[in-house]
């Protein structure tokens, strides 16, 4: 009996306190995340433009047109431009060559998601590599690796990639690379940051204490404790990939057609403004739908791991957010511009 | 000063050597195998080779880069023979107007939204600008401005209204001229990068209005738009301020891509027709101007951060 008042007592104190223990935190993310319907919808748009993409096949055999495959005759009116949708078993009418608009936009979605997580997996490896090591060990390494983080950041990343794909041809592997190349640099310095804080706590000097070797602690010590504000970084970087590819694409430098990509596609719709709107507007919105998923989730995975990644993630925005408040209670007091009566929540005397 | 203008010379020439050893590193037979044509025999390759002194070591033609740079030379384009030099010139006005044009705009707009919004914390408008923010971050430059051709240009167009063009017209044609062919690519250029600096400045602005000198503004009983402005804005500004000398970089990206998209025909859109085509001077010229292009946007931005802020001095 007691043994189960205790663990009531102890249940209490976990639902009271924010839990630092690993899985916990990752279990109260869930659940705050689960309340923020933005997030859960986001979630839901993303899962539905994934099984699209992986069923593209799918569909292929359901409308009988693959996706390189032009149809001079239905596909096309007499002269010589895309069909609307609907039309002759075209669901989103078709393209300039008369190809189905629906199922190139579905390739374009597994291009675009493709290289979407493999250039964020990459960055984050190596940028959580190179923040680790410059954090922990410091001085020189430091000096060194933060001079190539800062020129990454700072370089006019677009001519640099326009560059790289000329010398070395556009190409699936190279848009990859590309793209990876500019994505480490922030995930590497917000690392470095934490690494610089975590590896003066004690726990950290216990492992050494134990023969700990350098790689050991920060892998092993160091790396789980910055997962979460990574993971929020991670899942906003899928966006500007995606929007980078379609970029890049649009520009004639990435994948190659007749390969579908969206930016590709979007290239070429540009002669067709006059005569064919669903050819810019379809694809377009595929893409915005999608970006704007990926950063309304990484968003709300961002508020779900509040206090801590607030804190962790950047020490202004948390400094902000009490500020915010503060703001808030001072404009709704005194400053009289908002209005009490917009003022959603009435701040407590005293709060905060 | 003096030394921001010496550590730019050498960004300057870092920058250039670094594009010239990485175009110049590959393999010289291909430019040469597309100007002497399809059915060239190897002889013809090697003579245009030699012609455009493509057989040299690479260090004497390093040297002749260099040499060719400081007498303001950048050398011939493989294909129409003109001097880079002077093309770049032909194609800079449009870039000039659509870069000046878009700064402004985006600036204005970006700062404008963000202090209404800041000082309207949770207000309609603070939430609708919130959106738009996301929205705008969301999206590449080139979908905006296809959008914006065929929802506004296309159908306008068709209903007799011609101010808003496509393609580029100079000053020089009249102001009003101009401005129409201008409006839609300022508009795209702009978008995105206010959307970035409507919640930086917002979020500056926020955190400064919970100071306490703020406070201390108010109870000297300064008129609201006083505190705001003069106390609030102008030390919120200064990290908005040094994020826009790490921007100018992406700004270059978008003068690309609103270039292709509305067909301005400035260095950006000459410089990828370049890469399509190979032509090594011309790209290499274009990595030059925008390298110029940040460095002295760079050293602008230091100077006005050190308006706004009197506790930093030029070094």
């Amino acid at each position: 009996m007691s043994l189960t008042g205790l663990e009531v007592v102890a249940d209490e104190v976990a639902s009271d306190a924010p839990v630092v223990e690993g899985r916990s935190q990752w279990h109260l993310t869930w659940r705050r995340l689960r309340h923020d319907k933005v997030a859960m919808v986001s979630l839901i748009v993303i899962g539905v433009i994934i099984v699209l993409a992986i069923a593209a096949p799918l569909f292929v055999a359901i409308t009988h047109h693959p996706p390189n495959t032009a149809y001079p005759n239905s596909g096309e009116t007499a002269a010589g431009n895309p069909v609307p949708p609907g039309t002759a078993g075209f669901w989103l009418g078709t393209d300039g060559t008369g190809r189905d608009l629906f199922i190139r936009i579905l390739y374009g979605a597994r291009i675009s998601l493709f290289v979407g997580f493999v250039t964020t997996a990459i960055g984050t490896l190596a940028g959580v590599t190179v923040g680790l090591i410059a954090g922990y060990f410091g001085g020189f390494v430091d000096q060194v690796l933060g001079r190539f983080t800062d020129a990454a950041l700072a370089f006019p990343y677009v001519v640099l990639a326009l560059a790289l794909a000329v010398v070395l041809g556009p190409s699936l592997p190279v848009i990859i690379g590309v793209i990876s190349f500019f994505s480490w640099a922030a995930i590497a310095r917000i690392v470095r940051g934490q690494t610089l804080s975590i590896k003066e706590k004690e726990y950290i000097e216990a492992a050494r204490s134990l023969g700990a070797g350098p790689f050991r602690i920060m892998f092993i010590d160091i790396l789980p404790n910055l997962l979460a504000p990574v993971l929020v970084l991670a899942t906003l970087y899928i966006p500007t990939a995606v929007v980078f590819e379609a970029t890049l694409s649009y520009l004639g430098l990435g994948i190659q057609p007749p390969t579908a990509s969206w930016g590709d596609i979007l290239a070429d719709a540009q002669n067709f403004y006059q005569v064919a709107w669903w050819y810019v507007v379809f694809p377009a919105v595929a893409l915005l739908i999608t970006t704007l998923a990926f950063n309304l989730l990484g968003d709300g995975i961002r508020d779900a791991m509040d206090p801590r990644t607030e804190r962790v993630l950047a020490a202004r925005r948390g400094r902000g957010e009490r500020r915010r408040r503060r703001a808030r209670q001072v404009l709704a007091d005194g400053g009289g511009i908002g209005g009490p009566g917009r003022e959603p929540y009435a701040p407590s005397a005293g709060g905060d | 000063m003096v030394r921001r203008i010496l550590t730019g010379i050498v960004v300057v020439w870092l920058v250039s050597s670094g594009a010239f050893f990485l175009f110049f590193a590959r393999p010289v037979d291909t430019v040469a195998r597309q100007l002497a044509g399809r059915a060239a025999t190897p002889q013809v390759i090697n003579e245009v080779i030699r012609n455009l002194g493509l057989n040299q070591p690479i260090m004497v033609q390093y040297w002749h880069f260099i040499d060719g740079l400081l007498h303001g030379d950048l050398g011939f384009s493989y294909y129409s023979q003109e001097p880079v030099d002077t093309m770049l010139k032909q194609d800079l006005p449009p870039t000039i107007s659509l870069v000046v044009g878009g700064l402004i705009l985006w600036l204005v707009a970006g700062l404008s939204v963000g202090i209404i919004s800041a000082t309207r914390a949770r207000s309609l408008f603070d939430r609708f600008s919130s959106v738009a923010v996301l929205i705008g971050l969301s999206m590449p430059v080139f979908v905006i401005g296809e959008l914006l051709i065929l929802v506004v240009f296309v159908p306008l167009y068709q209903h007799g209204f011609h101010w808003i063009q496509t393609g580029y017209s100079g000053p020089s044609q009249g102001l009003g001229t101009w401005s129409g062919h201008m409006i839609l690519p300022w508009i795209t250029l702009a978008a995105v990068q206010a959307a970035v600096y409507t919640r930086l400045s917002r979020g500056q602005l926020l955190d400064t209005l919970g100071e306490d000198y703020i406070r201390t503004a108010r109870a000297k009983g300064l008129s609201e738009r006083r505190v705001i402005f003069r106390h609030g804005v102008r030390a919120a500004l200064t990290p908005v301020v040094s994020q826009l000398g790490v921007d100018v970089g992406q700004l270059l990206g978008g003068v690309i891509v609103v270039e292709e998209v509305f067909g301005l025909g400035g260095i950006g859109e000459a410089s990828v027709q370049a890469i399509d085509t190979d032509n090594l001077p011309v790209i290499i010229g274009f990595v030059i101007v925008a390298a110029i292009f940040v460095v002295l946007a760079n050293i602008i931005v230091d100077l006005v951060y050190a308006l706004l802020d009197p506790r930093v001095r030029i070094g």
